[in-house]
This record gives C-alpha cells, sequence and structure tokens, in this order.
C-alpha cells in the first residue's frame, strides 16, 4: 500500500514525487513507457519563461512566475542545466509594437522582474544576427533554458533515491475505490494500491479522471515540430528569440538550448490522435521560413535531427489541478509553461495532498542533491584524470561525436532512474546525439544495455515495447 | 544473340558486348582486358560468384568466410544454407578451411580470432 | 616528443605507417579508437579489395591482415581503444584510453588518418516517425556482419553508395527481403560492378530519381512511402508508392570526419569535407599530414593505401629535412563539372597525380588543364566519366613550370 500514486513519470509527475518524497509518505509513480519523460516532456521548446504570457490572475500566470523563480535553486539540487539567457519578443512593425506592449503590462501585473523594451540600436547590439527588419523587443532577462527530460530524469531519480519507487511499463486501464485506498490495475494486470492518486499522466489526463467518474474536461494533443541544429550554431543567438504573438499563434522561435544546439519551433497544428508524433514537410517549411525571418543567417545545413511533440491542451484553457473526488487530484492541460511552472505545481499539489488528509511529515533524511549526470563530460582534464585512476571506464571513449565515455553510459544504466533502451541512454548521456546519430556507436551501446540487464542482443529496444533495435540472430532465419 | 553485360571481375565494370551462336560465345567487344572474355564466355555459359559471409563460432561469436574459388551463381542460396548450419572452432587463422568441398570450392576463414 | 604520430589504424593508418618506417622513421605512435587495427574493413567482409594493390582480390578483413602484419614485423607501436581528443597547430595530441587515462604527446609530424562517417538520417528531415529500424548501412553491417544479428527482414534501402548495394547483398543472403533500393539522382553514386552483382543478382529494383518522402510505425519501422522526383530532385505528387517494411537503410553519402583537423587549424575544403592538402598530402599546418578518406573520401581501398603512401614517405622526408624541391605555390582550381581536384594545391615542382571527382554524369569528354594565362598545359579525352568513380590524371611538372594557378575544365563534347 502506498500513500501516494502518482500516475505519469513526465516533468510534473516527476517533479511532484520528488516534492512529496521530503516527507515521509510511500510513493509510487507509474508510467505507461520504458522511461521517464517520454510524452510532452520529451519534446518541447526547454524554456523557462519569464512569465508574461498568462493572462493576470489565472493559475497559469501564477504558477508560471513563481515556478520560473524556484527554477534556478531546483535546478542546482538536482545538478540540472539552467542557464538565464534571456528572452527577447521580437517585433517587426507597429501592430507587434502594440502586442509587446501588451505583454510587457500583462508580465508587470504577473510580477516579472525586469521587464523593458528594447529599440532597435541596442537590440540588434545585444544579438547581431538578427535580421534587419526586426524593430524591436520585449527584453525579459529572467527567461532561461533548460533540458525537460534531464530535469525529469533528475527529479524522478532524486524521489527514487529518496524512497519512491517507479514502476514502468504500467499503462493504468482501471482505478476503482476500495476501502480507504485506490486500486490501479495496469493494462498487463500489474496492480497497486494507493490513499492518493495523483493523475498527471499528461495528454491522457482526461482518460483517467474519467475512471474515477471525472468527466469534467477534456485534452488535445497540439503538434509541435522542431528542428534541432548543431552545436557550432549553438551561438547564432544568445537569447531565446520569440516572434510576438498574433492571430496566428506565437510563431517560431530561435534559441540555444543549454547542451549548446540551435532549437527552431514549434509549429502549433491542433489534432485528435495522441500517439502522432510524426513530423511533416509543411512543418519543416513553416520553421525554416519563419526562423530565418528571424534570425536570416540560421544554417539549416547544419541540421542534425528534426522531431515532434505533443502538447497536452485543457479544454478551460488553464492549467486543471483540482480534486474532483476524494483522495484523487487532477494535473491536467500543463501545456506551456507547464516546465517553467512545474516546481511550483509540484509545492501547490503537496499543498493539497495535505488538504485530502495525509500527515506531511518531513523526513530528517532527505536528501535535495543529485550528483549531476554531465559532470564528468564538463570536469576539467585534472578532474577526469582521478576518475579515470579510480574507474578506467571512463578512459574510453564511446560515442566520438559528442566524446562520451563507457564510464558514463555504465553510470547511465546503474543510476536511478536507469536507462533501459538506446533513447534512454541517449538523453541521460548525449552518447547518439551528436552529427553521426548514433551511427558509430549504437551497436556498443547495445551491448552495453543487453549486459547490464543481463538480457540478450536481440531484445534491446530504441524505446521500449516492439522498437527492437534487432529482430534475430544471423543464421536463424 | 546479343548480351550486355558489365563485367564484374574487377572495381572498373566494363560493359561487355557479348554475341552468342548456338549456346556458344563467339565474340567479346568492350572489355579493357582478357580477363572480361573469360567473365563473359562464363557469364554467359556457366555463371559463377564468389559468396562471401560469416559463419557462427562455438562461443556464440562469428567470424567472416568466403568460398575460396567462385561456386555457381545458381548454387548461391545453397551455399547459404551450409554456411549457415556450420560451427567453426577456435582458434582460427585466415585461411582455415572451415567447410570442406562446397560446390568446388571451401569455405575458409577471412579473420583471425 | 614523438617523431611522428599517426591518428586511425586503418588502411590509411597503417599504409603511412609502413611507408614512414621504409623512409627512415623508426619512431612511430599509431592511435586507434577501436580494439583492433583495421578500421572500417573489419566489417567489409565482402571481396573486391587488393585488385589494383596486390593483383588478387581480397575481403576486408583480409587487405587489414596484409598492413597489420607489417605493422606488426616493422614493430611499428600501436595504442589501440584510445580515442584522440584534441590536437593543437603546435601538434600536442590530447588522447585517452583505459590504461593511460588522458595523456598528451607532442609530435614532430602528424597523419591525420581518421577516416569518415555515414551521413545521418536525422540532416535529411525525412517527414514521419522515429521508429526503431532505420540504420544506416553502416551501422547494419556492423551489426550483421561483426555482432550476427539481423536488424530486420524486410529491407527499404535509401541510397545507392557502394554500402547501400553490398548491404542489399549481404541481407538477401542472410535471408532477408529487399524490396527495393531508392536512389534520388538520376544515377547510381555506387560502382557498375556492385550494381550487377548486388542487385541484378537478386532481382533487387534499382528505382533511380526516387525517394522516401515518408516513415510509418510508431514502436518498429512499418513502412515508408517513396515517390518520383523531378530534375529539381522534389518529389512529384501522384507518384507515391507504399512499400511495407521493418527495415530502412540509409546509404546517402560519406562526410571526412575532420573535428580533429579543425582543432589544429587546418584549412577544409569545401567540396571534400576533407583539409586542402599539397601533392605530399600536407595540410595547410606545416608537419600536418592527411590520407585515405579523411581527406576525400574513396571508390577503393587501393587507392587509400596508395595515397597514404605519399602522405607516410613525405612525412618521413619532412622529418629527417630530406625535402629538397624547389618550392612554388600553385593553387588548383575547377570549373564546377570538375567538383575538386586532391592535390588543390601544388608546392613542388615535379610529376604529379591529380585525382578528381566530376559533378554529374558525362559522355565524350575531354579534360583540359589550363594555366594563369590560358595555356593549355594538358589535355585528355575519356568516354565517359561518372561522380562514382574517381579520376586521375598525371602533370609532368614541365606542364607547370610557369604557371601561377591552373585550370581543370572538363570539355563535353
Amino acid at each position: 500500500m502506498f500513500d501516494v500514486a502518482v500516475i505519469g513519470a513526465g516533468v510534473i509527475g516527476g517533479m511532484i514525487a520528488r516534492e512529496l518524497s521530503r516527507y515521509d509518505l510511500k510513493i509510487c509513480i507509474v508510467e505507461k513507457e520504458n522511461d521517464v519523460a517520454m510524452g510532452a516532456t520529451r519534446a518541447n521548446s526547454a524554456i523557462v519563461h519569464a512569465g508574461f504570457d498568462a493572462e493576470e490572475g489565472t493559475l497559469k500566470a501564477k504558477l508560471n512566475v513563481r515556478g520560473s523563480e524556484m527554477m534556478e535553486q531546483v535546478a542546482k539540487e538536482l545538478g540540472v542545466k539552467y542557464k538565464k539567457n534571456g528572452s527577447l519578443v521580437i517585433g517587426f512593425g507597429e501592430e507587434d509594437r502594440k502586442g509587446i506592449e501588451t505583454l510587457l503590462k500583462r508580465g508587470q501585473a504577473n510580477g516579472v522582474k525586469g521587464l523593458r523594451i528594447v529599440e532597435k540600436e541596442e537590440l540588434h547590439a545585444m544579438e547581431s544576427n538578427l535580421s534587419d527588419h526586426v524593430e524591436c523587443a520585449l527584453d525579459a532577462p529572467t527567461g532561461a533554458i533548460i533540458c525537460p527530460y534531464e530535469l525529469t530524469i533528475a527529479a524522478v531519480g532524486n524521489a527514487m533515491d529518496n524512497g519512491a519507487e517507479l514502476l514502468r511499463n504500467f499503462e493504468v486501464s482501471n482505478i476503482e475505490k476500495k476501502d480507504a485506498a485506490y486500486e490501479i490495475t495496469a493494462a498487463d494486470g500489474q496492480k497497486v494500491q494507493a490513499k492518493v492518486v495523483i493523475n498527471a499522466a499528461g495528454l491522457y489526463t482526461d482518460k483517467i479522471a474519467g475512471m474515477v467518474g471525472d468527466t469534467s474536461f477534456t485534452v488535445h494533443p497540439r503538434r509541435g515540430e522542431y528542428i534541432l541544429l548543431d552545436k557550432e550554431c549553438g551561438n547564432m543567438v544568445s537569447h531565446t528569440i520569440f516572434r510576438t504573438p498574433s492571430k496566428m499563434g506565437k510563431g517560431i522561435l530561435v534559441t540555444p538550448t543549454v547542451d549548446g544546439n540551435l532549437l527552431t519551433g514549434p509549429t502549433s497544428v491542433d489534432m485528435t490522435d495522441k500517439q502522432d508524433t510524426s513530423t511533416t514537410q509543411e512543418g519543416f517549411d513553416k520553421i525554416i521560413k519563419e526562423a530565418l525571418e528571424n534570425v536570416s543567417t540560421v544554417p539549416f545545413g547544419k541540421t542534425i535531427t528534426s522531431f515532434c511533440g505533443l502538447r497536452a491542451v485543457g479544454s478551460t484553457g488553464d492549467f486543471i489541478i483540482t480534486a474532483p473526488v476524494e483522495g484523487f487530484i487532477n494535473v491536467a492541460g500543463v501545456e506551456s509553461p507547464g516546465l517553467s511552472a512545474s516546481p511550483a505545481i509540484a509545492e501547490y499539489v503537496a499543498n493539497m495532498v495535505a488538504e485530502q488528509g495525509v500527515a506531511l511529515v518531513p523526513k530528517a533524511d532527505f536528501n535535495p542533491y543529485r550528483a549531476p549526470m554531465h559532470h564528468f563530460r564538463e570536469a576539467s582534464i585534472e578532474e577526469k584524470m582521478e576518475v579515470i585512476k579510480k574507474d578506467k571506464a571512463y578512459g574510453k571513449i564511446v560515442c566520438r561525436c559528442e566524446g562520451i565515455s563507457e564510464g558514463e553510459i555504465l553510470a547511465a544504466l546503474r543510476t536511478n532512474p536507469k536507462a533501459w533502451d538506446l533513447d534512454g541512454v541517449k538523453r541521460r548521456t548525449r552518447a547518439q546525439m551528436g552529427r553521426c546519430q548514433g551511427g558509430f556507436c549504437s551497436p556498443h551501446i547495445v551491448e552495453l544495455i543487453a549486459q547490464e540487464r543481463n538480457i540478450p542482443i536481440e531484445q534491446v529496444t530504441k524505446s521500449g515495447r516492439n522498437s527492437y533495435v534487432n529482430v534475430s540472430r544471423t543464421k536463424e532465419v | 544473340m546479343t548480351r550486355e553485360l558489365t563485367c564484374i571481375i574487377c572495381p572498373r565494370g566494363c560493359g561487355l558486348k557479348v554475341e552468342i551462336e548456338d549456346g556458344k560465345v563467339v565474340s567479346v567487344t568492350g572489355n579493357s582486358c582478357p580477363r572480361g572474355v573469360k567473365y563473359a564466355e562464363d557469364e554467359c555459359c556457366n555463371p559463377m560468384r564468389t559468396i562471401t559471409s560469416t559463419v557462427r563460432c562455438e562461443d556464440g561469436r562469428v567470424i567472416s568466410v568466403k568460398t575460396d574459388r567462385p561456386i555457381p551463381k545458381a548454387k548461391m542460396f545453397e551455399c547459404m544454407k551450409m554456411i549457415n548450419s556450420a560451427t567453426a572452432h577456435l582458434p582460427i587463422h585466415i585461411g582455415d578451411v572451415i567447410i570442406e568441398d562446397v560446390f568446388g570450392s571451401n569455405v575458409v576463414a577471412t579473420e583471425n580470432a | 616528443m614523438t617523431e611522428l604520430v599517426i591518428i586511425g589504424g586503418g588502411p590509411a593508418g597503417m599504409s603511412a605507417a609502413v611507408a614512414a618506417y621504409e623512409n627512415g622513421i623508426r619512431d612511430i605512435l599509431i592511435l586507434e579508437r577501436d580494439k583492433a587495427l583495421g578500421g572500417i574493413l573489419q566489417q567489409c567482409i565482402h571481396n573486391g579489395f587488393g585488385l589494383h594493390k596486390f593483383g588478387e582480390e581480397l575481403t576486408g578483413p583480409e587487405y587489414a591482415w596484409k598492413y597489420e602484419q607489417k605493422v606488426q614485423e616493422l614493430g611499428i607501436p600501436v595504442k589501440l581503444g584510445t580515442m584522440v581528443l584534441d590536437i593543437t597547430e603546435d601538434k600536442v595530441i590530447t588522447a585517452t584510453n583505459e590504461e593511460d587515462g588522458i595523456f598528451q604527446i607532442q609530435a614532430k609530424a602528424v597523419i591525420l588518418a581518421m577516416g569518415c562517417r555515414e551521413r545521418s538520417k536525422g540532416a535529411l528531415n525525412i517527414p514521419g516517425t522515429r521508429p526503431a529500424g532505420i540504420y544506416s548501412a553502416g551501422t547494419a553491417q556492423k551489426y550483421v556482419n561483426r555482432m550476427g544479428y539481423m536488424p530486420g527482414k524486410e529491407v527499404v534501402i535509401l541510397g545507392s553508395g557502394d554500402i547501400g548495394l553490398i548491404m542489399a547483398r549481404r541481407m538477401t543472403l542472410e535471408g532477408a527481403k529487399v524490396h527495393a533500393v531508392c536512389e534520388l539522382m538520376p544515377y547510381s553514386g555506387g560502382l557498375v560492378r556492385n550494381i550487377e552483382q548486388c542487385l541484378n543478382d537478386f532481382n533487387i529494383p534499382l528505382k533511380l530519381s526516387h525517394t522516401v518522402v515518408k516513415i510509418h510505425g510508431r514502436e518498429r519501422l512499418e513502412g515508408v512511402t517513396i515517390a518520383k522526383v523531378d530534375e529539381r530532385r522534389k518529389p512529384i505528387a501522384g507518384t507515391e508508392e507504399y512499400i511495407p517494411c521493418d527495415t530502412l537503410l540509409l546509404s546517402v553519402g560519406l562526410i571526412p570526419e575532420n573535428e580533429l583537423s579543425k582543432s589544429a587549424g587546418v584549412s577544409l575544403d569545401r567540396i571534400t569535407s576533407g583539409a586542402v592538402v599539397d601533392q605530399n598530402r600536407q595540410t595547410s599546418v606545416e608537419g600536418i599530414f592527411a590520407c585515405g578518406n579523411v581527406l576525400h573520401v574513396h571508390d577503393l581501398v587501393d587507392y587509400v593505401s596508395e595515397e597514404s603512401e605519399i602522405a607516410g614517405k613525405s612525412a618521413a622526408e619532412y622529418i629527417l629535412g630530406q625535402n629538397q624541391a624547389e618550392k612554388v605555390h600553385i593553387p588548383v582550381k575547377t570549373d564546377g563539372k570538375i567538383r575538386y581536384t586532391v592535390p588543390q594545391v601544388i608546392t613542388e615542382k615535379k610529376d604529379i597525380s591529380v585525382f578528381f571527382r566530376v559533378a554529374d554524369i558525362y559522355h565524350n569528354v575531354t579534360i583540359n588543364v589550363y594555366d594563369d594565362k590560358q595555356e593549355k598545359v594538358f589535355s585528355r579525352k575519356k568516354l565517359k566519366v561518372a561522380p562514382g568513380e574517381m579520376e586521375s590524371i598525371v602533370l609532368k611538372s614541365a606542364a607547370f613550370e610557369n604557371a601561377a594557378e591552373l585550370h581543370f575544365e572538363l570539355e563535353v563534347n
């Protein structure tokens, strides 16, 4: 019997579990995929928004500003890369200027610090690669960048280090109230019982809420496609460059990532299929056209990969954080700025758990810190030599493009939450993420996964379920 | 009858024109060396191929092998069946015979293990 | 201080090491990232190597073994499992391995022989999902030939580069069904011989002017949509065809791996993606040489060996201060129909072999070389030239005696 079961190991579920693991509670996180951070968390803009987008008085506005303020400290504790690079909302003409003025007022009302409007000359001095047509911008110095799956892996890992359990490939098919607890059943028959259930199932929060009779909201997917460019393009811009929102939406942004790549996107297309993360030619065309309008020199020839994420858009327009029945909490409709708000959402939900009659008694031995996953990668040569002396696997480079050692890959396979598949190793270490996209190193990583998990090579997957890398041994066809 | 072939004896890949009468090659043009004529004759009357593949060793790994001379093209898949059911015994040196007498050739190791 | 450090123990690095030894250098070190010498030849188990160099048809591992034996006989030191992290312009090499950790070597001369990599799927931006089952042909080759695993059984191949063609046959012989090889261009970039014996022998269709326009499947690949492309290589609406398959292999080009060259300050050629070199295969940084596929992508390993012998010999002469040839500086320019030459610059007055590739298939051509005074200094007719096949000519030193620049032009008759 668990005190709390969190459904969904995205950034929201992960941050909630980590927050609750401060207290003397038995916690489990159930996740339908083979790894954490597999839904909307896996593919988004990776921005910590300053908080000027949402309307004053909404949960979005309140939790965005609070979350954004908390994020730097949370990132520090969890050993996650965070960079306060600042955001610029650029304007091309008079209509955009009006929009920017509106954002300035809204941001100030929401309590965002340091907002101001920058004019052309100063702006182009700040960002020399901006297109000549950019006239002015809203400067939001508290805007930041972070890697959403790194944050989630670290949050879940820290929760696990503090006693939480992670159950993967647990696709919730039924929730039943039994006496004082809920019994949660997975499609494959696994069961857990918990006094309080937190529904952080992203795109599927409406379906999960329906299992306890709450049909007050729906969630639909909004497709967002991105193009990621090589590290040599990461310094094209230093700020996150947004366009002024218009009737056509928020438009395509151009931003450096914390790992030094350049990211462009997203498109924004409302969908019905909650699994369709396919990219499209139209999407690529739109991203390239608009990105070049913002920064005319984005070198798309240096594209490393393209991908598509689905945002979980709720039917109310605001975050839906409710307790519709006793012991059951929805955290739904968490679209942008959900990542930014996640530390504040976790804090908010912890209070709601207390309101459900669960005593939050702080654990004496709670450790808020987690060793950074990128520690070795960014260490000095002297520090690296010390590490290699203790564990020679760190001297052996497996991923030549990103310079990732076998030691780092083994650490990803052995540290909570352990990587179970190729993509899991990629997200934790960056191995396979460089120019060759795993062409050289993935066969060896497959061997390491098989060895660490003690499974045959043909059972190693790219990303869980049927995503097998190899289908059989040769000579057996 | 005229047949057009690409010589595969070496990477140059000469385009050959072959005149065939009564099942026999009477002339070859387009070749850059005498091996082209031989290839054209063989290819039209009795096409041959070298097979390269792998054989599984006792310990589960695979080692690379080849037929040490070309075998009839029509027997490629039968040859593969024999290669697939063989087991190689370690240690292995380049040139060691792994399977004897496979359509007029031996299957030999092409790597050390 | 080590006299000569060679980065890479594939065919290029081994040939260069042997040549340097034979030209008087004893203090040589080969740094190889893999656990064995041989480079990519280890997984190229097909035959066709060595005809030019040894007069016999060898498989990749056999060809590599010939050089590995020489390296062993000569006692040339090798560090395996060693990845070079950085090279400076002053030839300080930083490398790492399990035994030594991170270490530095000061070299008198360096030969870059790191080879090339395959263009990845990410760079292609093919619309659709990102399931398992999409591999570059070389990755599949490693699974099948080295590890003994089948990456899939129903295969489509995009790109008709030689590795793709070779893998079409390999997968077929191992029991897979290869449904088609799609090539974006109206001609194949692979050797004619490979089209014959890897595709035609097995009735595998080669679809020229075709590409993959969509990838289907969520977990494992379920199929691809292919389409015909027009002259501008854009898909033609209405020509789409769905092919169910569990595997898509990409053979869409090789790119010299020059990240280390960049760190050493070596100037790169925009067309080859390799270093700009002179006839000695010396780069823009004195004492740093380059050879093999890191310099430009070769069709045949035999030519890699030959080029690497030049680099090895030149490095030896550089170290021993033996090179007495009269110095000149003659850039070699091309007209676009000829895409590039190696060398890109001539710095000595001696007879020089110039290698080059053309941009398209041309018939009945004349290869002309002009000097800066529009004087034709070389001319040769050829029936056919193709991008997939590297060409070479020998320029006599007399031909460029008075030239300040040379222009390679292709006249199409």
